[in-house]
């Protein structure tokens, strides 16, 4: 892919991850976030987190399933943006819904199972956040960053439990949310499935590709 | 006898110097003209209420006795954020598609364990003296709104049917009409409430004067969103108890089966009163966020309603009694 088509994608994932801030800070600006801004606001920011999280762990299964190889390189681009509407809902959380009543918070997230799952994904992001760097992914090695990184599986998981579990009854978005997930986490599983049987078939047909060429 | 007076007199206020109280209609009009929406104009809510379209005024006298003196929840936020599942699902939903509600011709069958069985047309309910009340109320999501409310006691509509000896609880019933609410029809998941919607109160809490027949807010009629034509308001607790759009009252002698209690029950219990030290399963109950405030308030016992309510309940557990 050319450095052109990449860079426009790259700009085309960075517009449309920030559109939902911008709308926010425009409605807040007009002073037309509704009858219960915070509550609107935490749920924007909250949304917008796991659509970039759905998202990211979407560029995979594009591969398996097309053949496209392009969607990965905007990965890390995804994940980034989803820890940074992550942290706002979290801060959002703290400072203005609850401002600062550590205590009852502290409470909350030990007491309420969609407060504890959300809590988790957010720590289990920070490691993925810290370690995006080109520089990090030397250091650590290939095979450990990538062990390191299957963590996004959870964390998806986790923030769809999140959702789920705080919604009332006959809620839908939740749902849709769940079949987005187990979507993108079965094409993962059907092609580990699929390279596995090739694989364990490799030898009688054609000879097996260095070790090395495996790991990709 | 002397100190118990002067507390006495503190909690109705009479110790406040008379200057320092803003006249009710002053304030109100004070609020107005914040909002830009209506300086000039006498009646307090007119104008903005108005914006929303041409609802019919309603004559009613003000109780002074239920006005509860912290400021309105803005006309805007009362009609345009509120749960009513027969619209949808989204606190948006019944603003969004209010106007397919019909509310005439309708009437409101009350019938059951009474002498005197009648289905009162909506019109003759509207004859009842009506009066206006300011209450709190407090969603079961933590949220909670200061609205005038204009109604008459549900006492007064029951006393017309004369309730017999054995009549000891309360049904309510919603109208139930897809092609007038939306939300009644099946969803692509298939599992909202099971429709109609039914609430239900014992009979001393339907008596109590502080139950209240609806069928008004800010000076006019019901706005389709808040439960029009007519519903009930219970303001000791949460507001899921408070059904809507009501066209059956049923005197019964068993606990009446409710909507919410059916579908979790472990989440919403047949009593729902307004309790800060009973948790909703998922969330804290502590405190709540009064609409157009930035700082969470503490959620008070009964919803403040404590002194006129409390003694229903004497000696039962309000954990298990949730």
């Amino acid at each position: 892919m050319s450095y052109r088509v990449r860079i426009a994608l790259k700009a085309a994932v960075w517009i449309g991850s920030l559109w939902p801030l911008g709308v926010l800070v425009r409605a807040f600006m007009s002073d037309d976030l509704g009858a219960n801004p915070i509550e609107y606001v935490t749920r924007t920011l909250g949304l917008t987190a796991l659509v970039l999280i759905l998202t990211s762990l979407g560029m995979t299964p594009l591969r398996a399933l097309f053949g496209w190889s392009w969607p990965i390189q905007l990965r890390r681009l995804l994940g980034l943006l989803a820890f940074f509407y992550v942290c706002l809902h979290f801060a959002v959380w703290i400072g203005i819904d609850h401002f600062f009543a550590w205590r009852r918070m502290w409470e909350d997230v030990l007491k309420r199972p969609f407060i504890t799952v959300g809590m988790l994904a957010l720590l289990l992001l920070i490691p993925l956040a810290a370690t995006s760097t080109s520089g990090m992914i030397k250091r650590l090695g290939g095979a450990n960053w990538r062990l390191l990184h299957k963590l996004v599986y959870v964390i998806g998981t986790l923030g769809v439990l999140h959702f789920l579990w705080l919604a009332k009854k006959g809620r839908t978005t939740p749902f849709y949310f769940a079949i987005a997930l187990a979507v993108v986490l079965g094409v993962r599983a059907w092609d580990w499935g699929r390279k596995k049987l090739a694989r364990r078939a490799g030898p009688t047909t054609e000879p097996s590709p260095p070790l090395g060429e495996r790991a990709g | 006898m002397l100190v118990k007076r002067d507390s006495e007199r503190k909690l109705r206020g009479e110790d406040i110097p008379h200057r320092e109280i803003t006249d009710h209609g002053v304030y109100l009009n004070r609020r107005a003209f914040m909002t830009g929406a209506a300086a000039l104009t006498l009646a307090p809510w007119g104008r903005e209420a108005s914006a929303q379209g041409n609802l019919q005024p309603l004559q009613a006298a003000k109780n002074p006795a239920y006005q509860v003196q912290d400021a309105l929840t803005p006309y805007k936020s009362v009609t345009t954020y509120n749960n009513f599942y027969e619209f949808g699902t989204d606190k948006g939903d019944p603003a969004a598609h209010g106007a397919s509600l019909k509310t005439r011709p309708w009437t409101v069958q009350v019938d059951g364990l009474c002498a005197k069985p009648k289905t009162f047309d909506i019109e003759e309910l509207l004859k009842f003296p009506l009066e206006d009340r300011v209450y709190r109320l407090r969603c079961v999501e933590a949220w909670s709104m200061i609205i005038p409310w204009i109604g008459f006691p549900l006492s007064a509509l029951l006393k017309r049917v004369e309730p017999t000896g054995q009549a000891k609880y309360v049904e309510f019933t919603t109208l139930v009409n897809p092609g007038m609410f939306p939300g009644q029809k099946r969803g692509l998941f298939g599992f909202s409430l099971d429709w109609p919607y039914t609430e239900g109160l014992r009979l001393d809490e339907a008596m109590h004067p502080l139950t209240l027949v609806t069928v008004g807010l800010y000076g006019q009629v019901l706005p389709n969103p808040n439960g029009a034509p007519i519903r009930v308001i219970v303001p000791w607790k949460y507001g899921f108890k408070s059904a809507k759009s009501l066209v059956h009252m049923r005197l019964t002698a068993e606990e009446p089966k409710t909507s919410w209690n059916k579908a979790a029950a472990n989440e919403y219990g047949f009593y729902s009163n307004v309790n800060p030290q009973v948790s909703h399963p998922r969330w804290s109950q502590a405190t709540e966020r009064r609409i157009g405030e930035l700082r969470r308030r503490d959620t008070l016992m009964f919803n403040g309603y404590a002194d006129q309510v409390a003694s229903l309940y004497t000696g039962m557990d309000l954990k298990k009694f949730y």
